[in-house]
C-alpha cells in the first residue's frame, strides 16, 4: 500500500513516514497541499493520505476538497493529522470528505488503530 | 528504585523524536515499569536492570528494539472499541438474537470497566444500530478508575485511541484541554464499585455481560467460581463476551460457544436462537 504524508514540518513528516513504513506502507512526502496535488496529477496512486491542516500555499482542508472533486481519486482514504482540535473543525473536515481525524500529538498505537479501523493494513507488517 | 537521570533523558528524547509525545519529568516510574519486561527479556535483573538495558540500547541502536521501547511507553491498553470485533458481534449478532426473544430494556453489564471506554463504546454501538431501550451497568474494583469514568472526561491522547471521528463529533464535546461525553450518552451508563469475587451487582438479570481481559488474573478454580456467579446473574440465552485471546476451554463447559461471531462470545444455554 502507498501513502502520501502531507505536512509542512519536516520533523512531523519524518515521524509519520517512519511509522507508516514500519507498518509496511510505501511512502511519499509533500510539504503542502499543492505539492501533494501535483503528485496525484502526475498519476501516482495512493491508498492513504495523511494531511496536516495548516500549511502554506494550500492548506489541508482545501486539499481534501480538491481530492473529493475528482472521481478518479475516490479510492484514496483521507486522514487529517493535525493539532487543530476544535469540535467544529473536525465536523468541517468530515463534511469536506475526510474519512478520519487524528489529533497531534498521537501515539504510534493510535495511528495504527485508526488504520485498522479504516481497513488499511498492509500485508507485510514488521514485528 | 528508579531509573537514572541519564536513562530518563535518553528515553524521553527518543519517544519525543519518534512520536512527538513528551514524557514530563516525574514519569521516571513509567519508564521503569514499561521497560522492565524488555530488560528481563534480555536477562537483565536487579534494581538497575532498566539502566543497563538502555545502555545496551544506546550502544546497539537496533531499530526494532528502539521501536519496541517507543511502543512500550506510548501504548495504553484502554481504548475505545477495543479489539473492535466484540462490538461488531454485538450489533450484527447479539442484539438481533436477543430482540427475537424480548422487546424490553436490554440490560448490559460491563465488568472491570476501567476508565469507562468500554461501557461508553457499548452504548455508542447500540445507539448507532438504532437501539434505544437499553441500560449499561459498568463496574470496577477500583474507585479511582470509577471516578474518572463517572467524570466522563478524556484527554486528547485518550480520544485518539480507537474512536472513529464521526462518533467523536456525535457523542463528545470539548471540555478544557480534553473532551467530555455528551449527556445523551452519559445517562445510558451507570457506574458502581464491584468485586468479581463477591456476589453479582444488582441490576440484573443481564442480557449481555462484557468480561474481557480480567479472568487472566485469576487461577482456574477462581475463574470457575467467577463464571458461575456471573452466569447466575444472566438470563437464559444471554451472551457473555470474553477478551479476544480468552477461552472457556478447560474451565467451564456450561456455556455454548457462539460460532457465528469472531472473538470469544459465549451463551447461557436455554435461549431462542
Amino acid at each position: 500500500m502507498r501513502a502520501l504524508v502531507i505536512d509542512d514540518s519536516r520533523a512531523m513528516r519524518r515521524i509519520v513516514t517512519r511509522l507508516l513504513q514500519d507498518l509496511g506502507f510505501v511512502t511519499d512526502e509533500a510539504g503542502d497541499g499543492a505539492e501533494a496535488l501535483a503528485l496525484l496529477e502526475a498519476g501516482t496512486t495512493y491508498d492513504l493520505a495523511c494531511i496536516d491542516w495548516n500549511m502554506p500555499v494550500m492548506d489541508g482542508l482545501s486539499f481534501v476538497y480538491a481530492v473529493r472533486e475528482r472521481r478518479e481519486w475516490r479510492g484514496i482514504t483521507l486522514m487529517m493529522v493535525t493539532t487543530e482540535s476544535e469540535h467544529d473543525q473536525i465536523v468541517r473536515a468530515l463534511a469536506a470528505g475526510a474519512h478520519e481525524y487524528l489529533i497531534k500529538p498521537f501515539t504510534p498505537d493510535a495511528l495504527k488503530g485508526k488504520l485498522d479501523m479504516l481497513g488499511l493494513v498492509p500485508a507485510r507488517e514488521n514485528a | 528504585m528508579s531509573v537514572s537521570a541519564e536513562t530518563f533523558g535518553y528515553v524521553a528524547d527518543l519517544v519525543r523524536t519518534q512520536s512527538a509525545i513528551q514524557l514530563a519529568p516525574g514519569k521516571e516510574y513509567l519508564v521503569e515499569s514499561r521497560l522492565m519486561p524488555l530488560a528481563r527479556e534480555k536477562g537483565l535483573m536487579g534494581p538497575s536492570a532498566v539502566d543497563a538495558y538502555v545502555r545496551d540500547l544506546r550502544r546497539n541502536l537496533d531499530r526494532s528494539e528502539l521501536t519496541r521501547v517507543v511502543e512500550a511507553l506510548t501504548t495504553n491498553e484502554t481504548s475505545w472499541f477495543r479489539d473492535s470485533s466484540p462490538f461488531t458481534a454485538l450489533r450484527q449478532n447479539v442484539v438481533p438474537t436477543l430482540r427475537a426473544q424480548h422487546h424490553g430494556t436490554l440490560r448490559i453489564w460491563s465488568a472491570a470497566c476501567s476508565t469507562g471506554q468500554e461501557p461508553y463504546s457499548i452504548a455508542m454501538s447500540l445507539l448507532e444500530s438504532g437501539e434505544s431501550r437499553f441500560s449499561v451497568l459498568a463496574t470496577d474494583l477500583s474507585s479511582a478508575v470509577l471516578a474518572q469514568a463517572r467524570r466522563a472526561e478524556y484527554s486528547q491522547l485518550e480520544m485518539n485511541r480507537g474512536l472513529p471521528a464521526p462518533m467523536l463529533v456525535r457523542y463528545f464535546v470539548r471540555s478544557g484541554a480534553g473532551w467530555a461525553v455528551k449527556d445523551e450518552l452519559r445517562r445510558l451508563v451507570t457506574f458502581a464499585q464491584h468485586n468479581l469475587l463477591q456476589p453479582p451487582p444488582t441490576g440484573g438479570p443481564f442480557d449481555v455481560v462484557f468480561l474481557r481481559n480480567v479472568l487472566i488474573y485469576f487461577d482456574a478454580a477462581t475463574k470457575r467460581d467467577i463464571l458461575a456467579r456471573v452466569r447466575r446473574a444472566m438470563r437464559p440465552g444471554a451472551f457473555l463476551v470474553l477478551g479476544a485471546a480468552e477461552s472457556m476451554v478447560g474451565i467451564d463447559d456450561a456455556w455454548e460457544r457462539v460460532a457465528t461471531t469472531s472473538g470469544s462470545v459465549y451463551r447461557v444455554p436455554g435461549g431462542i436462537s
